[in-house]
């Protein structure tokens, strides 16, 4: 006799629930459409949808005379946006910060997350993967606003003797290194509490030094945490116009001339165009390392 | 590996100093909502409280935090309704297109904030000819929320194993039980932690929020960045910033208690059993 280990089936007359929990335990297929269907339209209808406007938006013009976007394809913004050296500067000039911030969070969060993780007493660990995380969501403006008094004339660098940048590219810099540092140390620190202490053992078992078993150890397991790190800091950084405001003096990034399009100059598609230089960098950014496997590291 | 002496006494006071470099700024804050000197020199001249008895009187502060309050809550809820469906569906099923996925729900935290901005500001007035609201700000923050939670939700299924649902289903058990008796209890606190980092996140959010928010309406960092270049004002941002760091403690310490998984902070091995951190170790 044959027994029949499915759960009970929907008979007749059962609860309409049930039925459909048969239903869905039997269909695997069912049972992912159930679940993909929400977040998938979600994406694709909001913000796919969204990217791909963008694109749309950018071959379009507006309209000299209502100030509305006209919908008469045109080439001219995208020929602007590459070939006006004023956008050649900008674009060249958030790339080299975002190159920069990156950079310098990298030297800074690497040795720290070492430390951490596995240098530190475990008591020490929580205290210090805590004292990292808190300022991680004390605001965002209240971060880049402590560095404007803190680079202001007669601030608190100018007290303790240093030169200070005032307010220039170098403070953008210095700011927003200082933004996004906690995004760079939290996903080194996850790739450091990966490497089992064992192979560290075995590594110095066979001889190695520390820093060889930094370089062929530690580092290839680390890439994709150091990367995931780095997607984190750039995109961040190529999209920022806030903090070029409050302590970049006249210091301009792509955000800045997006922003003053949408609003001020109310030209949506030239804003578009402009917002397509970020976007085709992160993509090829994304496309260089996703075989590394950063982006399972998100 | 055995590091020298003085190897680690480097490491460690390097990382010191980078503590004090990241409490320094906010220190100064602190101190500055005290401070009579409204341009903030330093050091501060004399001890006042006046700043801080405006901002509690300030109606425009509470209802930007009310605001504020209501984005984050609704963008919380919806996110973490999609992140958990769509954790399930990439975790426990096979499928064509499951890259691609995977690539689309990390976009919106990859790509930087200024491209959701105005794409979604482009998407609501240009396309669809929606004027923009609070509801705009929601959506928005609603799509880049549901990251954080699918991220939570996606590392702790990776660490249990689905024999418990098999056995539930095996005992029974419907679909829809056994996700609210084993499935749901195994995910609750990642979703919690989850759901906390995505309320901060929403709370805090500013580039995507200035493009997709109406005339007229602000959330609390909108009211901060009008108000941060008014003489007038300045000061009070200061007493509002001081309340935005003591407040921040609180979601990244329960956060902290609640999952090990928090922001890609896996403390598996405390947690799960050997076994289950070596299949999970291996499935990276």
């Amino acid at each position: 006799m044959s027994v029949d280990t499915r759960p009970a089936d929907a008979a007749p007359g059962r609860p309409s629930r049930q039925a459909l929990s048969a239903l869905l335990y039997r269909r695997g297929r069912l049972r992912l459409a159930g679940l993909l269907t929400a977040p998938a339209a979600w994406l694709i209808l909001v913000y796919i949808a969204a990217l791909s406007a963008l694109l749309i938006t950018a071959l379009w013009t507006v309209d000299t005379f209502t100030g509305k976007v006209s919908t008469t394809w045109t080439l001219d913004n995208l020929i602007q946006v590459t070939t006006d050296p004023v956008y050649q500067t900008i674009a060249l000039r958030t790339l080299r910060i975002a190159v920069l911030v990156t950079v310098v969070d990298m030297v800074l969060a690497l040795p720290i997350a070492f430390f951490i993780a596995k240098v530190a007493s475990p008591r020490w660990r929580g205290v210090l993967v805590v004292a990292i995380l808190m300022p991680l969501w004390a605001s965002y403006l209240v971060k880049a606003y402590a560095w404007r008094n803190v680079l202001a004339e007669g601030g608190l660098l100018e007290w303790l003797g240093i030169n200070s940048p005032g307010y220039s590219e170098a403070a953008v810099v210095i700011a927003l290194s200082y933004i996004w540092l906690p995004y760079m140390i939290l996903p080194i620190h996850a790739g450091f509490e990966r490497v089992p202490d064992s192979l560290l053992e075995a590594s110095s078992d066979l001889g190695a030094k520390p820093l060889a078993t930094l370089r062929l150890v530690i580092l290839p397991i680390l890439v994709p945490s150091i990367i995931a790190g780095t997607i984190f800091t750039f995109a961040l950084t190529l999209g920022d116009y806030i903090t070029a405001q409050i302590v970049g003096g006249t210091t301009q990034m792509l955000g800045t001339v997006v922003y003053a399009n949408v609003g001020a100059a109310n030209n949506l598609p030239l804003a578009s165009a402009v917002a397509l230089i970020p976007i085709a960098v992160i993509m090829a950014y994304l496309l260089i390392v996703r075989r590394t496997g950063a982006l399972n590291n998100l | 590996m055995k590091l020298s002496r003085s190897a680690r006494i480097t490491l460690g006071t390097l990382t010191a100093v980078v503590l004090l470099f990241i409490y320094v700024p906010l220190l100064l804050v602190v101190v500055n909502s005290f401070n009579s000197d409204r341009s903030f020199g330093w050091p501060p001249r004399s001890f006042t409280l006046e700043w801080w008895s405006r901002a509690f009187q300030s109606e425009g502060v509470r209802e930007a935090i009310a605001t504020s309050l209501w984005v984050a809550l609704i963008s919380t809820a919806i996110s973490l309704i999609l992140g958990t469906l769509l954790a399930l569906a990439l975790q426990r099923h096979d499928f064509f297109g499951k890259d691609v996925i995977n690539l689309l729900v990390i976009l919106p935290i990859a790509l930087p904030g200024i491209v959701t901005g105005i794409a979604l500001n482009n998407l609501f007035t240009t396309v669809l000819g929606v004027s923009l609201s609070l509801w705009t700000v929601i959506i928005a923050h609603a799509t880049f929320c549901m990251v954080t939670v699918f991220n939570n939700a996606i590392a702790r299924l990776r660490r249990t194993n689905s024999s418990l649902e098999e056995a539930s289903s095996d005992l029974g058990a419907g679909i829809f039980t056994t996700f609210r008796l084993v499935t749901l209890p195994q995910l609750r606190s990642a979703l919690v932690a989850g759901g906390l980092l995505a309320f901060a996140l929403s709370f805090d959010e500013i580039i995507v929020t200035t493009f997709t928010i109406g005339a007229g309406q602000q959330t609390l960092p909108v009211w901060i960045l009008n108000n941060l270049f008014r003489p007038n004002q300045a000061p009070v941002v200061n007493v509002v910033a001081v309340v935005l760091i003591i407040a921040s403690v609180v979601p990244v310490w329960l956060a902290q208690r609640l999952s090990g998984d928090a922001i890609g902070m896996t403390r598996s091995r405390k947690k799960a059993s050997p076994g289950i951190t070596k299949a999970s170790s291996t499935a990276r």
